[in-house]
């Protein structure tokens, strides 16, 4: 471990990060440029989340990653495992034990407290790049709140798919201000994100960071026929039988068979502790 | 016409002293001219005459080096748009302003359905009911003769002068006051020019339009404005009523150019 400074990063540039943070955090949903460093991962892979995470920890903090919900997945593992060597901060699996949680494409189910900060990777920060590629014009945009285009993109959604076919990175209004790119989590998480604990948005690749204060008000954009919904698998859990949790379909077999489980796995795994069961809840354990 | 009826002593624009400079060239210099409600303006000289700098400067597009142009607003009654805010003056090209360009492509969005196309602009103005909106682009593909069921279609499924006519309804769907044309009929063959100027006309007496249209093609002017403006290395050489300018042009350019329109 001392051959890395805190968490890898130099207290210069942690402490430029922490200007951007507190910047975004002072102008909600806003995209704050920051001098994005060179990280030993290659972009895509939380590049963004790994040093907002690094400015954000202390060596008290305990440090939780997720990857689509899982903690056992290859991005999750290695950057748990990178801060283990740089920092040397304890780790955890579980939501409520964590002080930092540094997440790619989810909030966990359990719902987070003052006390913790959630740290999302975004891979596209700009919720209207691809409809208006123009850098230029797009800061117009957010500057002017031209946001008349965000829903032509929805208008487009109905008129292809008869509904808001649009399920992940689904376009949020914060504070009645700044339209914001949630990065890429189904839109069954948006709801959750007017939350108690303090979240921040990292973009390597973009060099840019935006955060929500604790209880900022963000609302998902939808038509008036045509209301917002949070949708997930209509489904329960196959192993712990929750009804209220996001659920990722795993194929078993060629012939058909598949099941539902929860995509946060320390939810699923807690609620098997605490005995609940679902319908291959015993096959699986 | 609406012209005479005495109590539209505001003109709807008012262009004092517009120049625009690139260097040392002269894009146009020291433009002058009033635009009443429901009258149609045509802008008519060569190529590199200062016709679209001109147009463009008035349309915002580019900064005037010089002069005004006063606009009388539904709010505050006539304002300076060269000096008036970036956002108000954005808020004003999307809602009393329209702008035709020469090429739909520059007008459209390539990658959106005609109907999101046409909705975009109610959207921008706060329009939240897909339900309406959608009604609205419907009624206004039938209104520039378009199809209905080509509705979810994208604009590159469609011909050059549909395209043309889909980017007019986007325009015109918020009922502008104001609409800038630049070359509206330029590379379409001529049979699709003439039935979009049929529809043109139409549009503009049925809505009461005003409408500023750059042009280097006589009949266009002959066939949709009251007056006429020629210009020549970024001058205002000749202006007058269409007909007397035509029929009985004055300048030595102008005869030029009336004389060298074939006669089929």
């Amino acid at each position: 471990m001392s051959d890395y400074n805190f968490a890898y990063l130099d207290e210069q540039t942690k402490r430029m990060i922490r200007r951007a943070i507190l910047k975004g955090l002072a102008v909600p949903g806003y995209q704050v440029p920051f001098a994005s460093r060179e990280m030993p991962m290659p972009y895509g892979w939380g590049t963004g989340g790994v040093q907002v995470s690094a400015a954000t920890l202390t060596p008290d903090d305990t440090l939780k990653v997720i990857d689509q919900g899982a903690d056992d997945t290859t991005n999750a593992v290695s950057i748990r495992k990178f801060f283990e060597k740089t920092a040397g901060v304890s780790t955890t699996e579980v939501t409520e034990k964590a002080s930092v949680i540094q997440t790619r494409h989810r909030i966990p189910e359990a719902a987070l407290s003052e006390d913790q900060i959630l740290v999302y990777q975004v891979p596209i920060p700009e919720p209207l790049r691809f409809l208006e590629p123009r850098e230029t014009e797009t800061r117009k945009m957010h500057a002017l709140q031209e946001y008349g285009l965000m829903h032509v993109k929805l208008y487009e959604d109905i008129s292809q798919h008869g509904a808001i076919a649009t399920a992940y990175a689904y376009p949020v209004k914060v504070e009645g201000r700044y339209v914001m790119d949630p990065s890429p989590i189904p839109k069954f998480d948006n709801p959750k994100m007017e939350m108690a604990a303090i979240q921040l948005f990292g973009a390597g690749r973009e060099q840019r960071i935006y955060a929500l204060p604790p209880y900022t008000k963000v609302v998902s954009l939808d038509f008036e026929d045509y209301p917002f919904e949070a949708s997930k698998a209509d489904h329960p859990c196959d192993l712990c039988g929750a009804e209220d949790s996001y659920l990722d379909e795993v194929i078993l077999d060629d012939a058909g068979s598949r099941m539902f489980v929860c995509s946060d796995t320390d939810y699923c795994r807690s609620r098997r502790d605490a005995g609940h069961i679902g319908r291959m809840g015993e096959l699986a354990a | 016409m609406t012209r005479d009826d005495g109590n539209l002593a505001v003109p709807l624009l008012q262009v004092r002293n517009v120049s625009k400079l690139y260097g040392a060239r002269i894009g146009c210099s020291d433009v002058s001219f009033d635009l009443y409600p429901g009258e149609v303006m045509g802008i008519v000289g060569e190529s590199g005459s200062g016709k679209s700098t001109l147009l463009n400067s008035l349309a915002g597009h580019l900064v005037p080096d010089r002069g005004e142009v006063i606009f009388d607003t539904r709010a505050e009654g006539p304002v300076d748009t060269v000096t008036m805010s970036e956002p108000e003056r954005r808020m004003l090209s999307r809602t009393d302003w329209a702008f035709v360009h020469q090429h739909a492509r520059d007008g459209l969005r390539m990658s959106v359905s005609a109907g999101g196309n046409i909705g975009e602009r109610l959207m921008a103005v706060g329009d939240r009911h897909y339900g309406s909106i959608r009604e609205r682009a419907a009624d206004w593909l039938g209104r520039v003769e378009i199809r209905e069921c080509r509705i979810d279609d994208r604009p590159s499924a469609f011909s050059g002068g549909m395209q043309q006519r889909l980017q007019i309804a986007r325009n015109l769907v918020t009922g502008p006051r104001l609409v800038f044309m630049d070359e509206p009929t330029g590379g379409l063959d001529v049979s699709v020019q003439a039935k979009l100027l049929d529809l043109l006309r139409g549009l503009v007496r049925e809505m009461g339009l005003s409408a500023i249209i750059v042009t280097h093609d006589l009949a266009v002017v002959r066939l949709l404005a009251d007056r006429l403006m020629v210009m020549k290395d970024g001058h205002v050489i000749e202006t007058g009523l269409t007909d007397q300018v035509l029929d009985d042009p004055q300048h030595a350019y102008t005869q030029l150019l009336v004389s060298s329109v074939l006669q089929v």
